[in-house]
């Protein structure tokens, strides 16, 4: 046993060491492309930050003190100098460094995403153990209209629908924003929800929670639907094998059956699938927190295009790149922890 | 006195044909009867039928299945379920998909003794452990911790028969056990069930094609053809002298290993055509 907990943890270490260094290379990718296009589309940051009827030379004057009267190798040389040592530069228009706002966002687009997460498992898997369990009948005819219907409509335009449920018929979550101005908050970190959960003020966690209710469902809904049908499926597959039969001799119902035997080899498939499209959902949230105002990065990296600022674009994608990584990471090592046969791989 | 009577037994495919034709079989406690046929003739699904494990497709049109004195398809499907998990096991013919890829090997022979009949996990992992020993398989503490890719298919049809017998059951239902494994292996897990058999007093419904199996380890045998029962004899009656003529020939036609010169002789045409037409004329005599 010994000998082989150490074959798991090499194996681990190697895949650790792999992903790492491919990591590596696709923001290496991510921050060329992002720094040529950003570039190349038209655009001025510079006239931008100047009023209306300043000067060639004004200009020529600011273009200079940003670096942007360099060749682009030099400018990304320049930028890359920075980023080796932590400094993704300075944005133009709040003449903030980038990290400081980029990290101070991160939080609001991280818990709205892992909020709408956890809303799409517990919908999607939801739906799929019903449809599993009542297989055949009217239930799981209902569900696949249902799921049809979540898959058909984009994220954005749920949030409209949600807006118009519970935001003016029965006004009952916050259309805007990530929590009331008139609180008071006692916080130290950007993660208000996790922190609000940690100092028990369960009054301000409910005011976030209202806020985040709406934007975090939009986005979840799809993605339910998309666990819903697949796992739907591969449970009912898993259903038909032998070891689900020889567990039903045993004198155990339809429901244990289901989640004592097929729910975790069936899950495999869904959860691959999951980290994909976890990656899609936390793009969405560029869209959906601009819709409900919420002060995340996805809203911010809005602002950031209209105004051209090019230090901040750039920090911002390389952080949902990094972001992108780490969900792809997390999903093989739990396909490992979930597997035993890929353990001793 | 039988543990298992089946009376009558009807099953078809949902709107379709019909694939059981009035089975009727008695299994007496402590016994062993073969059930014999070839592909398709119904073997398989009368097992199923009394373990309450039918596809979704197929349903029971008649019939009783009389487990201890109690017709099952009477009883409320919880109730049954209860019953049958309670005194009934299964041996089941595919030993490299009949155990759960995610579970270790301990806990997939526990779980009825914890799960279904109450026992405390100590009392049910002491009982794994003996279990393993008497299947002879080495070092059962390492095996009850592994999972079952870890194990070569003649571990785990052991560990498969170990788990049947877990809950003392007064019936197993073995369904072609060995079909799936090495022929060398083969020998020695039918050794093994008959053993087993033997030392708990269980009765067993022994679902198999091979004729040579039943001389070894059955005292009774249906033999059937098209979901019919065309025989239902002693084993020692059924080798001296088969009473119908389809069983006469499938018993001619089982290769004689110790006389490879004598050939192989498949079953006449003239004697699939007239147990074809007792079937027709069952079918056309009405339900």
């Amino acid at each position: 046993m010994g000998q082989c907990r150490h074959g798991v943890g090499m194996a681990f270490l190697r895949l650790l060491a792999i992903r790492l260094l491919t990591t590596a290379i696709t923001l290496a990718g991510v921050a060329v492309i992002v720094f040529v296009v950003i570039r190349v589309v038209p655009g001025n940051p510079i006239a931008m930050m100047l009023p209306p009827g300043a000067t060639e030379a004004d200009i020529a004057r600011l273009s200079a003190l940003y670096g942007l009267d360099q060749p682009l190798v030099t400018q990304f040389g320049i930028w890359l100098g920075g980023v080796m040592q932590g400094d993704f530069g300075t944005s133009i228009t709040s003449r903030q460094p980038v990290l400081d706002l980029v990290l101070g966002r991160l939080p609001a687009t991280l818990e709205l995403s892992i909020m709408a997460l956890v809303m799409a498992v517990i919908l999607g898997g939801a739906a799929a153990l019903t449809g599993t369990r009542f297989r055949g009948g009217r239930r799981e005819g209902a569900i696949d209209v249902a799921n049809g219907m979540a898959l058909s409509v984009p994220d954005f335009l749920w949030g409209l629908v949600l807006i118009l449920l519970f935001g003016v018929l029965w006004p009952v979550f916050h259309i805007s924003g990530r929590v009331s101005p008139a609180l008071d908050l006692p916080f130290t970190t950007n993660f208000y929800l996790f922190e609000s959960l940690i100092r028990l003020r369960f009054d301000l966690w409910a005011d976030l929670v209202a806020h985040m209710f709406m934007p975090a469902l939009a986005l979840a809904i799809p993605l339910a639907a998309i666990i819903g049908q697949l796992l739907k499926q591969s449970l009912k597959e898993t259903m038909n094998l032998d070891y689900v039969t020889l567990a039903r001799t045993k004198g155990y119902g339809e429901t244990r059956v289901i989640l004592r035997e097929a729910l975790r080899n069936a899950i495999l498939p869904t959860l691959t699938l999951v980290g994909v499209q976890f990656t899609f959902l936390i793009g969405g949230t560029v869209i959906i927190e601009r819709l409900f105002s919420y002060e995340g990065l996805g809203n911010m990296a809005i602002d950031a295009v209209i105004n051209r600022d090019l230090p901040l674009i750039q920090g911002i994608v390389i952080l949902f790149a990094v972001i992108f990584t780490a969900v792809n990471l997390i999903v093989d090592l739990l396909y490992a922890v979930l597997n035993p046969r890929l353990r001793h791989a | 006195m039988s543990f298992l009577s089946i009376r009558n037994l009807s099953v078809r495919l949902k709107g379709g044909p019909p694939l059981l034709r009035r089975v009727s079989l008695d299994v007496a406690v402590g016994q062993v009867r073969g059930l014999v046929g070839e592909s398709g003739a119904g073997k398989s699904m009368i097992g199923k039928a009394v373990l309450g494990i039918l596809p979704p497709s197929v349903e029971i049109t008649g019939g009783q299945i009389v487990l201890d004195g109690t017709d099952l398809l009477t009883l409320p499907p919880k109730e049954r379920r209860r019953r049958i998990g309670a005194t009934c096991a299964l041996i089941p013919q595919d030993p490299l998909t009949a155990l759960n890829p995610s579970h270790r090997i301990g806990p997939q022979i526990t779980d009825r003794l914890v799960d279904i009949l109450g026992w405390t996990r100590a009392d049910a992992n002491t009982r794994a452990r003996a279990l393993l020993e008497e299947v002879q398989i080495p070092n059962p503490d390492r095996v009850l911790r592994s999972y079952p890719h870890e194990l070569s298919g003649g571990m785990r049809q052991r560990i498969l028969i170990a788990s049947a017998f877990a809950a003392e059951p007064k019936l197993i239902v073995a369904d072609e056990p060995t079909t799936a494994l090495d022929v060398t292996v083969q020998k020695q897990i039918l050794r093994l069930i008959a053993g087993m058999q033997a030392r708990h007093g269980t009765a067993l419904l022994f679902v198999t094609h091979d004729l040579g199996v039943v001389s070894k380890v059955c005292q009774h045998l249906s033999v059937l053809y098209a979901g019919m029962v065309v025989e239902d004899s002693a084993v020692t009656d059924f080798f001296a002298a088969p009473r119908h003529p389809y069983s006469a020939a499938l018993l001619a036609a089982t290769p004689k290993y110790t006389d490879p010169a004598a050939g192989l002789h498949p079953v006449p045409d003239a004697v699939i055509d007239a147990v074809r037409a007792e079937v027709a004329a069952f079918d056309a005599g009405g339900r």
